[in-house]
């Protein structure tokens, strides 16, 4: 898909976000507008994904023969829902249902439901990097040539398990995962250097065995440029890390450059104001 | 009384360990997982025959779950080892999330369970492991008696789609189950039939309800002896169908009575079928250093408990 076409999907996306925040009056808009990016570019270019005859998705749980995602932060969901649906894993009318009862759009990413392109709960953080592991050992295992993908965010590095994950993947060789910080510098608490500070997150994964990659996360020309030098980069013996600068509430201007909206759903009149920032190119759920 | 015999005493975690090792050998899709206590496990024949199925995961045992939840999604069926605690109080919110939230097919296998851990004291002496797990949706909680229900209940496990906790321990205690018995996850089993009282026993328990029973039998008493190696599912018809026969029972574990076994049947009991019960757990209270055996009997998980419970409980019949 073309640059310009990303950034089509990616301001529908966005407007998914903030409709469906405020639908529910709660959820977590601003890392899920900051990730936006990467999420459509991962689903609408970079993976390859299971597709029938017609060209339309295919779930299957398993992921063999195809490139995975997993969700660290789960509580982003928000931006997983949307570009699952806007990427045809289930359809688009569901999004109106996020963090309702008896939905399959569960506050953060649930299996129980059987929503089409989950494959693990995430919620209680620290955990998504770990089960990627699994996933791409797996893979390993069954002589699956695929790629996975992991997003963590930046505050979720504080967690201990993280960093179990982090000694294992190198040491096991896991050179077919590529892994995401969100490094938005913000979390609920405040900023994050203030509330546990990460230090030089590059430094510390390279110093575990990773090999690092920076980007700009909001920036889908860098995105796509990144994401082509870390496929290339597998498949040698270390995983890697991309490092991804983004802004929390990136597209809404009243939402970026504060914690504020980590996990805030805007009013009427902020939803307009949001939704005026935003083009609807492909039609509102 | 049905009279059992063995010819030796051996360590459950190593009916566990020829688990694995035949299970090696049946099942190309078992894959082993350890958080450094290969040795303890007793897994080193699995890995000797099996070494790309082995994935050492090093003192890190939330990862180790993660990775074992990941694993499944290629159909492959992980066993995550450790000793008890680590596997299940340490780790709590990996298996909550990862495995029973998430319904993954990992098989959590973990040894020196309960207060015959021995001299490592408290620290590493889980006695609460049941009750947390019974609590998740989905878990099925498993704790055979001996070497060879323990080696069944492993290869049993592998053929059953979804998420398990298998409690075995260190100590050397009479393997009396047949070599050829098939294990029957939630299939209660009556050792010895009864009329004037049922006991419930678990895990190392089992034979000390069984030496109980001899007891009994001396002041005329007939108990009825079931080893419920399965927590959950309970076999609630096979504990309410001898509880209508004797009208009283004692459960007997090693695990504090607030959310074991005891727990569990007395649930079954006011539910269905009100009815005197007597519990020989450990009562609210960490463990210590010492013996296995000084340990049983400083706590009271001794036959000896077991029979002056029954004589008491039969006291409360009306």
């Amino acid at each position: 898909m073309k640059s310009t076409d990303l950034e089509k999907v990616a301001s529908q996306v966005r407007r998914d976000i903030v409709r469906m925040v405020h639908g529910v009056a709660s959820g977590h808009p601003g890392g899920s507008l900051g990730c936006t990016d990467l999420l459509v570019s991962l689903y609408f270019e970079a993976m390859d994904l299971k597709t029938d005859e017609q060209d339309s998705v295919v779930f299957d749980m398993s992921g063999s023969g195809e490139d995975m995602f997993f969700l660290s932060n789960g509580h982003i969901s928000p931006v997983l829902y949307s570009v699952l649906a806007r990427r045809g894993y289930f359809p688009v009318s569901e999004l109106a249902t996020f963090r309702k009862l008896d939905s399959r759009l569960q506050g953060h990413p649930a299996t129980a439901e059987h929503l089409p392109g989950i494959r693990i709960a995430s919620g209680s953080l620290g955990q998504g990097l770990s089960a990627a592991a699994g996933a791409a050992y797996g893979k390993k295992l069954r002589k699956d040539p695929h790629l996975v993908y992991c997003l963590m965010g930046d505050g979720e590095q504080q967690e201990g398990q993280i960093w179990e994950a982090a000694s294992f993947i190198p040491h096991r060789q896991l050179d077919n995962l590529i892994a995401f910080v969100d490094f938005n510098g913000q979390q609920i608490d405040g900023p994050t250097d203030v509330v546990l500070n990460n230090r030089d997150l590059g430094k510390k994964y390279e110093a575990f065995g990773w090999t690092v990659l920076h980007m700009d996360g909001n920036d889908l020309t860098d995105v796509a440029a990144t994401l082509k030098k870390a496929k290339q980069a597998s498949g040698k013996g270390s995983p890697i890390c991309i490092i991804m600068k983004t802004e929390m509430g990136q597209g809404v201007d009243f939402m970026m450059h504060t914690h504020k909206w980590h996990g805030t759903a805007p009013n009427n009149e902020q939803l307009a104001a949001a939704l005026a920032q935003l083009d609807e190119t492909l039609g509102d759920y | 009384m049905r009279t059992y015999t063995f010819t030796e005493k051996k360590d459950t975690r190593s009916g566990f360990g020829a688990g694995m090792a035949e299970l090696g050998r049946k099942n190309p899709d078992v894959v082993a997982l350890c958080a450094d206590l290969v040795a303890s496990l007793k897994l080193d024949t699995f890995i000797k025959e099996n070494p790309e199925r082995f994935i050492q995961c090093g003192i890190a045992e939330a990862n180790m779950i993660g990775v074992a939840a990941g694993l499944t999604l290629s159909g492959l069926i992980p066993f995550a080892t450790t000793f008890a605690n680590f596997g299940s109080s340490r780790v709590y919110d990996q298996i909550r999330q990862a495995v029973a939230y998430s319904n993954k097919n990992v098989k959590i296998c973990v040894s020196h369970a309960g207060l015959t851990l021995g001299e490592d004291g408290a620290t590493h002496q889980v006695l609460e492991d049941i009750g947390m797990m019974k609590s998740l949706p989905g878990m099925t909680v498993i704790n055979p008696c001996d070497f060879n229900q323990t080696k069944a209940a492993t290869i049993a496990i592998a053929d059953y789609e979804g998420p398990v906790y298998l409690r075995f321990g260190r100590p050397v205690v009479p393997n009396f189950t047949p070599a050829d018995q098939p294990f029957e996850i939630g299939k209660a089993i009556v050792l010895n039939e009864g009329a004037d009282v049922s006991i419930f026993a678990t895990g190392h328990l089992v034979w000390q309800a069984l030496e109980a029973g001899k007891l009994l039998v001396e002041q005329g008493i007939d108990a009825e002896i079931i080893n419920i190696h399965t927590i959950k599912p309970l076999d609630k018809e096979a504990i309410l169908k001898s509880i209508y026969k004797t009208g009283c029972a004692v459960t007997a574990e090693e695990h504090q009575m607030n959310g074991g076994l005891g727990d569990s049947v007395a649930q079954v009991l006011s539910l269905n079928h009100p009815a005197p019960l007597e519990m020989v757990a450990v009562n609210d209270s960490f463990g210590e250093s010492g013996t296995p055996d000084q340990l049983m009997e400083k706590y009271g998980l001794t036959a000896a408990s077991i029979v002056a419970k029954a004589l008491a409980v039969i006291q409360r019949k009306k």
